[in-house]
């Protein structure tokens, strides 16, 4: 027997009976929510206020991602791989790239490694503050979303500023960069870098020691290591259960093995626990940014193959081989030798994989997303299990899933 | 003039309107949204939000988490087979007189993705007043169109809907 119970939300008696002497309910939580951080949909049975059983169910935001970049070229699948990790675009970028010239066996220039490192950074910190800033509105502080977002903007103006566009860049791309930064952007990289770390202790002001703050997430959504090892978590979900697992360490790409920082980890497996891991993870970004900026190389930063990057405009005007390549990239794009690669790297959210197979065409056969935000919704239950439903709130939070990211 | 004199002298005044006009400006600039966000266009939908550019200065800012409270949905980006349905019963429990803007390439035409997952056009299922291109639009894109919108509500009088 179903009841409307306003705003959309029914309540269902499931016949059960409850450890409180009361029946077992269910309700459905969402896709409309405010506090699901997007389009996700709980169903959640409920003893009183505990909950005793919750199914999270997705496709809501389901775009075809995967689907239309096999009827794009290429160059041109770019543009969605931008659109599933919407907090992450730079990185999403990078798999990708990363997969496509694994299969096509160049090496970007040095200088270009360095690049989309700053980048993944910068894109690391934005998410992380879209993170902290929807994550304390939810719990209560609502003026982390105003002193969060004010430097995700700055970092929007420098992506603004280094590729043309706020949030999709497409700055990264299969043979190197979009384009070298410009010198305005080093200014403003250095001005963030030199501010960033004092705003972030801005932040732990407001929050790290906030008792309401700590009530609301000590002990709130417990994760032992071994559950967030079997339920396949990654990211600040794994490291906050105490597990040492980054792939920047493990399976360093892009000449992350050059960089000096530290993987954060906690031992508290709680919704705290996963706080201090971003935390701590904003504050190396920044280290990285620093290191990087500093050691930038100098050089191209693209492959200086026609095949598979256009000549430079200059040549055109003197050179007919420079047209014909022009023409037959732009035409029907570049070919990329038969086989299947997986490539991995690490988001703001975790494991952010690309699987690309090629069958020696012009387009990609297959392109699938190892999306971290999918995986990290499954340890749900197990976090939600017999807490309060409004606990259920930061338990969503901590997960920080991008729905975008989980129905592509 | 001082706040007391200004008080004298105006309070002999009459001011004559239209009763049209009168709640066309004062819907026009109390347009509650709905807190609806779905996808990327979301997250510049929060950033006109925060105080950057603070949509606080057009009386919009108080955003409604329930659809019964809100004047205005923002459909922000891309719009599934799936959520259509939910989209529209959301709409439908808003109260008259409503309104929507189309944020971005995805919920004005599905955009990039022209395939079996997505709407293509959020107008299909609801009607639009305001579309906004870009993929996703600035903040100051989603101003102009509130702008564009808020210009309309005053011009629309006591009837917006015939």
């Amino acid at each position: 027997m179903s009841t409307e119970v306003g705003q959309g939300m029914t309540v269902t008696k499931t016949g059960e009976q409850g450890a409180f002497g009361g029946e077992l309910l269910t309700i459905n939580f969402g896709p409309h929510h405010p506090s699901t951080h997007g389009v996700l949909r709980l169903i959640v049975d409920l003893d009183g206020e505990q909950v005793r059983r919750l199914k999270p169910v997705i496709g809501y935001l389901h775009t075809g991602i995967e689907k239309q970049a096999e009827a794009l070229r290429w160059q041109q699948a770019v543009v969605v791989t931008d659109r599933h990790d919407y907090l992450s675009p730079p990185i999403n970028n990078l798999a990708y790239a990363l997969a496509v010239e694994k299969l096509l066996g160049v090496d970007v220039p040095p200088r270009a490694k360095a690049l989309r490192v700053i980048m993944s950074e910068l894109t690391r910190l934005a998410s992380h503050l879209v993170w902290l800033g929807t994550s304390g509105i939810e719990l209560g502080a609502s003026t982390m979303l105003m002193y969060c977002f004010r430097e995700r903007d700055t970092i929007l103006d420098m992506n603004e500023e280094i590729s043309g566009f706020r949030m999709h860049t497409s700055y990264i791309r299969p043979g190197g960069v979009m384009a070298d930064a410009t010198p305005r952007f080093f200014e403003m990289l250095d001005r963030f870098v030199r501010t960033m770390p004092s705003n972030i202790d801005e932040y732990e002001s407001l929050l790290t020691m906030n008792p309401i703050f700590r009530t609301r997430t000590i002990g709130i959504g417990r994760l032992s290591a071994e559950d967030a090892k079997v339920l396949g978590a990654t990211g600040p979900m794994l490291r906050g259960s105490g597990v040492e697992w980054d792939l920047r360490k493990a399976m360093p790409y892009s000449g992350y093995e050059n960089y000096d920082f530290e993987i954060a980890t906690s031992d508290l497996c709680d919704c705290y626990g996963r706080y201090l891991v971003r935390i701590k993870e904003m504050r190396e970004a920044v280290k990285i940014l620093r290191q990087a900026m500093d050691q930038l190389p100098d050089g191209p930063v693209n492959i200086d193959d026609r095949k598979v990057l256009p000549p430079p405009r200059e040549e055109l005007e003197t050179s007919m081989e420079a047209v014909i390549h022009h023409f037959k990239l732009f035409t029907e794009g570049y070919t990329v030798p038969p086989g299947d690669v997986y490539v991995a790297v690490e988001s703001g959210r975790g494991e952010n994989g690309c699987y690309v197979v090629s069958d020696g065409t012009h387009k990609p056969r297959r392109v699938k997303f190892r999306a971290a935000s999918f995986a990290n919704l499954q340890p749900l239950e197990q976090m939600a299990m017999n807490h309060m439903v409004a606990d259920m709130v930061a338990i969503i939070g901590t997960a920080d899933a991008v729905l975008g990211d989980v129905d592509r | 003039m001082g706040l007391e004199a200004l008080a004298e002298s105006l309070g002999q005044n009459v001011l004559t309107t239209t009763l049209g006009k009168l709640i066309g400006w004062g819907r026009g600039n109390s347009v509650w949204p709905l807190q609806f966000g779905l996808a990327c266009c979301a997250i510049e939908m929060i950033h006109t939000a925060t105080a950057g550019v603070d949509i606080a200065r057009f009386g919009s800012e108080a955003m409604r988490a329930s659809p019964r409270q809100a004047d205005m949905m923002i459909v922000s980006r891309r719009v599934s087979q799936k959520m259509a349905p939910i989209l529209r019963t959301i709409y439908d429990q808003m109260p008259e007189p409503k309104w929507v803007i189309s944020m971005g390439a995805c919920a004005s035409t599905g955009g990039v993705f022209n395939n079996y997952a997505l709407l293509q056009g959020v107008d299909k299922i609801v009607p639009v007043d305001v579309y906004v291109p870009g993929c996703p639009p600035r903040p100051e894109d989603l101003l102009n169109a509130l702008m564009i919108l808020q210009e309309r509500i005053k011009a629309q009088g006591i009837t917006p809907r015939q």
